[in-house]
């Protein structure tokens, strides 16, 4: 069993004083500094705290702390307000496009997402694009295998456009509800392969004209402040619909998800706590917050 | 996206006005701007204030050079005690007396240890030594045959018990196979594992215990946020690490991570990860790495010019 060291701690113990003093203000800011929220995010939180704090005419540290909850949520509800419904058709494979930088989570969010599909009573279908990096068909094909989903691939090294091409065209075939898109890891400053996510979608939409219907990102909740350029750059070249925060299980606080919700706005819907396949949580702000930074050990 | 430093430092002395010598009021605004860059790129908090306030002595009463603006004699103070920390040498892969030399690779799941494992082994290979690679991740599905489809790429061996095997029992028996038919060098990839993860991370300590490896390298995430330091710290605590490898610097991600780690756990930067292809790895250079985490990558030609 994990054990996480509680930011929460800290919190309860810097509410615990007799007064709302500047040193207050300081702390605060060290706290969400180090819990990745990066130094703007940080200050208009903390603005937007005090503003509370006089309008309201709060006076005791233990309403300054819910104050500051409620802001912190306020924040990150910028980041589900955007969320597109999503509409399962009969018959039109709904299909997911994954993506993100080298390593965030992507495959395994794929088999998460797969899992929770089949759970849904949906009839689910991979297509593994990734076929650059050693043996990331043969990673898909495991959790195929594992759930019993097809997987759809290529030879290692073929052309991503045309597994996806192939993919699209198996999931009419065989009625599939969801088809679940792996990519290649990239980092968003490779132009190429930015174009190359690009072109994959033309491939999908000559099949079906909306798809794909949801482009997931998935950042690595350890990242820092780069997992803000991470999110810009992804949306700028294939209009992400959801962004899924990974490895949260760990002792990172996924401040990035404020600075994204602050500054993006992009929407935010699942959170991964762990490698198994049902390590996987539906994003909610209350929770994130309470259980990042306000609550006792709770479960994600 | 962030103005640069020097930008910025700039602006702060336009405001002051130029004077022979930096009062302590000049260098609290300059530093500053100094701890926001960092603190931008990544750099732990408590480690930047510490590192701030080093810099900040030192930079209080020191005389305006006549060949540098005071932006750029911050600059290159700031410039320096980075170095310093990040190490001024390079310190190459401690290769054992009596071969095999046994060099693991630690860290979360997903920074770039089994890559970096096939990496390390070509630059050795080209160097002509003998190594081969140890499959001792049973739990990622198909970490075997990425270390093998690698291997395949380099032409290196790689050793496999398959996923039933317990991960102690296959680095053991790599080992005395290595003794066996004369491989010089063993890399031990291990399966990615959180620092909190206690089952884990007893089992990569009873690795350490039964194959005593001469270098145990963490390898981290070039784009890792505050939380490096947590990490590397228990890893150190438990393992003693030996040096660090900083992965996925070809992006556009400042690295402050490596700032921060080299300062709670002391050890060196051995190899920058810059690609995902198996030549895409280089020896570390303190310089280019402080200029990249003040953001700045051409402070150095900025100094020089002046
Ligand atoms: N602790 C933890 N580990 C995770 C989580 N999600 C994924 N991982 C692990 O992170 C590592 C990388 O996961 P992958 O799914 O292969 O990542 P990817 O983005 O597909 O990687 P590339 O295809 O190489 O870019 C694996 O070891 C996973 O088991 C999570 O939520 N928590
Ligand atoms: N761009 C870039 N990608 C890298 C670099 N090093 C590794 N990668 C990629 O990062 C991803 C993860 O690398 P792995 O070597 O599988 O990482 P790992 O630490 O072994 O992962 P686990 O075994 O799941 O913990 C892969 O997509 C690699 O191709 C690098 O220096 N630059
Ligand atoms: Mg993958
Ligand atoms: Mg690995």
């Amino acid at each position: 069993k994990k054990t996480r060291r509680g930011i929460f701690k800290d919190i309860a113990n810097l509410f615990e004083r007799s007064e709302i003093t500047e040193d207050l203000f300081e702390d605060l800011e060290a706290l969400l500094i180090q819990a990745d929220l990066g130094v703007e995010t940080t200050l208009e939180l903390l603005d937007n705290l005090r503003d509370r704090i006089d309008r309201e005419r709060i006076k005791q540290p233990a309403d300054a702390r819910e104050a500051l909850r409620t802001e912190m949520i306020a924040l990150l509800e910028n980041a589900t307000r955007n969320r597109k419904i999503k509409i399962y058709q009969r018959g039109v494979p709904f299909v997911i496009l994954v993506v993100g930088v080298n390593g965030t989570g992507k495959t395994t969010t794929i088999a998460k997402l797969a899992k929770y599909h089949q759970d849904q009573g949906r009839n689910v279908m991979l297509v593994a694009g990734d076929t650059f990096r050693a043996a990331a068909i043969d990673q898909l094909k495991v959790w195929g295998e594992r759930l019993k989903v097809p997987v759809i691939a290529h030879d290692p090294g073929a052309d991503p456009g045309a597994v996806v091409f192939d993919g699209m065209q198996a999931a009419y075939n065989r009625n599939a509800d969801i088809l679940l898109v792996d990519t290649a890891g990239r980092l968003h400053t490779k132009y190429n392969l930015m174009e190359e996510l690009k072109k994959i979608r033309k491939v999908m939409q000559r099949h079906v004209a909306e798809a794909p219907q949801e482009v997931l990102l998935v950042i690595d909740a350890t990242t820092g402040q780069n997992g803000l350029v991470q999110a810009k750059k992804f949306a700028e070249a294939v209009e992400i619909t959801d962004i899924a925060i990974a490895k949260l299980d760990g002792t990172a606080r996924g401040g990035i998800a404020f600075a994204i919700a602050r500054e993006l706005g992009t929407p935010i819907s699942y959170v991964g706590t762990g490698e198994q396949v049902t390590a996987l949580a539906e994003f909610n702000p209350v929770t994130y917050v309470d259980a990042l930074f306000f609550g006792e050990e709770e479960e994600l | 996206m962030f103005e640069t430093l020097s930008d910025r430092l700039t602006a702060v002395f336009q405001r002051i006005g130029n004077k022979g010598r930096l009062t302590e009021q000049d260098v609290d605004e300059a530093m500053r701007e100094v701890r926001r860059a960092l603190l931008e790129a990544d750099v732990n908090y408590k480690v930047v204030r510490d590192f701030v306030s080093a810099v900040r002595e030192r930079a209080v009463g020191e005389e305006v050079l006549k060949a540098l603006t005071p932006a750029q004699q911050v600059i290159s103070i700031v410039r320096d005690e980075l170095i310093k920390i990040l190490g001024e040498e390079r310190v190459p892969l401690q290769l054992a007396q009596v071969p095999p030399t046994i060099v693991m690779v630690v860290g979360l799941q997903g920074s770039g240890k089994t890559t970096h494992v096939a990496k390390i082994a070509n630059l050795l290979k080209k160097e002509g030594r003998r190594p081969l690679m140890v499959a001792a991740d049973v739990y990622r599905p198909a970490a075997i045959d990425q270390l093998q489809t690698l291997g395949g790429q380099i032409d290196v061996p790689v050793y496999s018990e398959g996923t039933k095997a317990n991960p102690v029992d296959i680095a053991k028996n790599a080992v005395k196979l290595a003794r066996d038919r004369g491989y010089t060098v063993v890399l031990i990839d291990t399966a990615g594992r959180l620092q909190i993860d206690e089952p884990m991370m007893q089992e990569v300590e009873r690795i350490a215990e039964a194959v005593k490896p001469h270098e145990i390298l963490l390898v981290a995430d070039a784009m890792t946020g505050q939380e490096a330091v947590n990490v590397a710290q228990e890893f150190h605590r438990r393992l003693a690490l030996t040096g660090l490898v900083l992965t996925k610097m070809d992006g556009d991600a400042r690295g402050g991570a490596a700032l921060s780690i080299r300062s709670v756990v002391g050890v060196p930067i051995k190899y920058i990860g810059t690609g995902e292809r198996i030549d895409a790895v280089e020896p570390f250079y303190p310089d280019r790495l402080a200029s990249r985490i003040l953001g700045m990558g051409d402070v150095l030609t900025l100094i020089e010019r002046a």
